[in-house]
């Protein structure tokens, strides 16, 4: 007996459902926006500038010394914490004002107050504040051109109301997952751009699937509503979504749980990223169609022409 | 779809064949790999700095303060042209922000000025566009007599260029000297360096050597009033006032024109004074240098000469005897290492201009280890999950997809093995990410499957349409994955790069093995067992 997450043949009311989901995304999206600019996310050294360091110390480290002997040093807002294990600290010091020098004297400042005790430096990154605004502004970019590559390729494969349903799913996804950042107040750095690409790849990835079944059902069952159809695309694209969903997930878990320390944010927010993508591909990604007017003749007409020999072939 | 031609089935197994190969050397240390017959591969894979630890230093070239000083050595050329004879009078010469100007007192003369000043513009070279020679300076003349010298735009980039290149060449050296092995220095943008050193476990003091400009210059000392005197009143015209090393510095009084400087130099080593065991700098001078040396020597027994490193004196040591050989020797109270550095600085030569840390990333060897091993682990652990999960959705062809997966992840390895991809642990965070995803393309295909059987068809007519109606859709949902790992790639700088690149190659090795392999398999299954039934 194989195991089926979906049973077959599901007939589920999806578009009904967005009676539920559209308020709830509204919300958290919202929500998210609101968080972002009132909170503010936790921007790491890759975007504010500053300092972090990580050392292990022989045996159990004492934070609060370490706190107290690196409050002496005059270096403003300073964090310690444990890293992995009680060995493990991670210092962050924030950015020094008097530019990129200034930046520098603070790796030394540090190893001073460590000179005595047997502390192993096993990380030191330092970002002064010309390179740290560069990789704001290329991580920004980069977020909105791939948004809008991807958005004249689904334009270019499928009609348009299905490119500003999908980049609206994605941009979905992309904001709530920013709030996720807000809300945990998780180390905003490089990775996490990364992260936020990777999820939007996922994210279109399923959202396409599901339109590539709506688009072949257009032209299959031309008498059928539209909401009937899109119900039934997503009921039988269900099985595949949470399917892959599932594996994707047991992978990224794996990674969080063993992968260590440095990846675990990188990790986390692909984890609540696909999640989300998957929830947004089965509950909003088709009916947005609805909301931007997708007519079926419209589309079938146009595919006919275009697509007459696979078409053909394929159900013949 | 599920026939083959022999060609076809010859390739697929080659090119899986081959991922495996190229994969295997991965497993097996440098030294077994040695005994390896020639005709193996034996490439491994490359490691990020972040897996085997290392220093990763982004500088700048400091453009203000080199023009600065261009500025200053042009104003000290300017004055030597106007007072040629017939001298010309002139006032108010000195740097003024980014540019050197003097304003000539007789306007009479101003033609005259111009065209003695105009050899100073400094005309280059420029390979660029090959034709038009590009000058350093714009020279502009006033009609009220002032004369001004600013970097022309292309003048400064052009000596940007040679400045990066020569300051590329220096650093080359100096870890070159200082036995990192396999450093990567390469230039980015217009003006900055980037130094990569692989396995060093000590950044500060690579940054120690790196980032210390090390212009040495030889000066007599002037000693028409003390140093203290002088910082009081204005130096005579000439002379210069630097402070020394000393804790609390103290202030001599030097000529300002060098006899010698650094690159008259040829060899400089450690050892130690035997008269206190200290450590010093012995030093060699080049020809010229040695016969210029001896001469200065001659003339100037029992004053004292300054030996200044970056606008500070180290020592200002009295001439006891002429010096003939072309040696000497830098004594100030150095440490070992504090010597020893000196040398390796001197050895190397002096950078063209000053150097800021931009960004600065090392991690240990302790961190980038544990990395590893955290990667392997997790893995090894995502790939079981998802092998086994897929056995119990598919069954059969859970094992099929499988073996695609395992052929997957040996090609995504071999691949990045052939092109010398660096692997990250972001890398490694795609790899696995890849893994779980790489089955969506089988799970794409199989639940095809099943909804083509359910609608009636046979086994192998069902397999067929699942198989290419799947087509469309998977190269849809991959190539909007691969767009944005191409920007990725594009943003990134090192980790991040190494998973977009991870990224990109996995999308290739997934729809291949989705298409290729994994049908492959299903054929011949279907070719031995002629199925009524479908397993899944």
């Amino acid at each position: 007996m194989l195991l089926r997450l979906v049973p077959d043949n599901t007939h589920i009311k999806f578009m009904w459902l967005r009676k539920v989901s559209f308020p709830l995304s509204i919300v958290l999206v919202i929500a998210s926006l609101v968080g972002f600019f009132t909170v503010g996310m936790n921007y790491g050294i890759d975007f504010k500038g500053g300092t972090i360091i990580e050392i292990k110390t022989d045996g159990p480290a004492d934070i609060g010394a370490i706190r107290s002997e690196l409050g002496t040093l005059n270096l403003g807002d300073v964090q310690v914490q444990e890293f992995g294990g009680s060995d493990d600290i991670l210092i962050r010091v924030e950015e020094q004002p008097g530019g990129e020098l200034a930046q520098q004297s603070v790796v030394s400042r540090i190893r001073t107050i460590f000179e005595d005790d047997n502390v192993d430096f096993r990380r030191v990154e330092v970002v002064g504040p010309r390179v740290s605004g560069e990789l704001a502004q290329a991580g920004a970019i980069a977020v909105g051109a791939s948004l809008l590559a991807i958005l004249f390729y689904i334009w270019f494969r499928f009609e348009w109301q299905f490119a500003v349903g999908a980049i609206l799913t994605t941009a979905n996804d992309v904001i709530i997952t920013i709030g996720l950042f807000v809300l945990l107040q998780l180390d905003f750095s490089l990775s996490s751009i990364a992260a936020v690409l990777t999820i939007i790849g996922y994210s279109l990835n399923d959202t396409v699937v599901v339109y590539d079944r709506i688009r072949e059902n257009l032209r299959k069952y031309k008498k059928k509503s539209l909401t009937e159809l899109l119900d039934q695309s997503i009921n039988e694209t269900l099985s595949r979504t949470t399917m892959t969903s599932v594996t994707t997930l047991l992978a990224l878990i794996a990674l969080y749980v063993f992968g260590g320390e440095v990846i675990q944010s990188f990790t986390l927010a692909m984890i609540f990223g696909i999640v989300i993508g998957t929830y947004s591909s089965i509950f909003l990604a088709a009916p947005f169609l609805i909301l931007l007017n997708l007519r079926a003749d419209a589309l079938s007409s146009k595919d006919d022409d275009e697509e007459k020999g696979p078409n053909a072939k394929a159900t013949a | 779809m599920l026939h083959f031609a022999r060609w076809k089935i010859a390739l697929i197994v080659l090119v899986v064949a081959a991922g495996f190969l190229m994969t295997l050397p991965n497993f097996f240390s440098a030294k077994q790999l040695e005994s390896w017959p020639d005709f193996l591969p034996k490439n491994q894979m490359v490691l990020g700095l972040d897996l085997q630890g290392g220093a990763y230093l982004l500088y700048e070239v400091d453009k203000d303060d080199y023009v600065e000083k261009r500025m200053q050595g042009l104003v000290s050329d300017i004055r030597t042209t106007l007072r040629e004879d017939p001298r010309i009078g002139y006032t108010g010469l000195g740097v003024q922000g980014e540019s050197a100007q003097v304003r000539i007192r007789d306007l009479t003369r101003l033609d005259e000025a111009e065209e003695r000043l105009q050899p100073l513009v400094n005309p280059l070279v420029s390979n660029l566009f090959g034709g038009q020679p590009v000058n350093e300076f714009d020279l502009i003349v006033n009609d009220d007599g002032l004369v001004r010298f600013t970097y022309s735009e292309e003048g400064l980039d052009n000596r940007l260029t040679y400045i990066v290149q020569q300051a590329i060449e220096v650093i080359r050296n100096r870890l070159d000297e200082l036995g990192t092995t396999e450093p990567n220095i390469q230039r980015q943008g217009t003006d900055r360096i980037l130094v990569e050193a692989p396995g060093e476990g000590d950044p500060e003091r690579l940054k120690d050597i790196i980032g210390e400009t090390a212009q040495l210059t030889f000066h007599m000392v002037d000693q028409s009033m003390s140093g203290e005197q002088a910082l009081q009143a204005r130096p005579p015209v000439g002379t210069v006032v630097k402070m020394s090393v000393d804790d609390p510095p103290f202030p001599y009084l030097l000529e300002e024109a060098p006899l010698l400087s650094g690159e008259d130099l040829v060899d400089a080593q450690v050892s130690f004074d035997q008269r206190n065991n200290e450590p010093v700098v012995n030093f060699r001078f080049n020809q010229s240098g040695a016969r210029k040396f001896a001469l200065i020597t001659q003339q100037n027994v029992n004053r004292p000469f300054a030996i200044v490193l970056d606008d500070e004196v180290i020592s200002a040591p009295v001439i006891r005897e002429p010096i003939t050989g072309g040696s000497g020797q830098i004594s100030g109270n150095f440490t070992v290492e504090g010597a020893n550095d000196l040398a390796i600085l001197l050895r190397a030569g002096a950078l063209p201009a000053k150097l800021t840390v931009l960004e600065e990333r090392s991690i240990g060897p302790g961190l980038g280890a544990d990395s590893i091993e955290a990667g392997k682990l997790a893995s090894i652990i995502a790939g079981t999950a998802v092998i086994v999960f897929m056995i119990l959705a598919y069954g059969r062809f859970g094992i099929i997809a499988d073996l695609a997966l395992m052929s997957n992840i040996f090609l995504i390895f071999g691949a990045l093995t052939v092109l010398q991809a660096t692997l990250t642990l972001p890398g490694i965070a795609g790899i696995v990410l890849t893994i779980g995803m790489a089955v969506d393309a089988n799970v794409l295909i199989f639940e095809r499957i099943r909804e083509e059987s359910r609608a009636g068809r046979s086994v192998i007519s069902a397999i067929d349409a699942g198989y290419s109606r799947a087509l469309g859709t998977i190269l849809d949902a991959n190539i909007t994955t691969l767009i944005a790992a191409v920007i990725l790639f594009q943003l990134g700088s090192g980790p991040v790069r190494g998973f977009a690149v991870t990224l990109a190659i996995g999308i290739f090795t997934t729809v291949f093995s989705a298409f290729t392999f994994s049908r492959l398999l299903v054929a011949i299954w279907i070719r031995r067992r002629r199925p009524s039934k479908l397993p899944i």
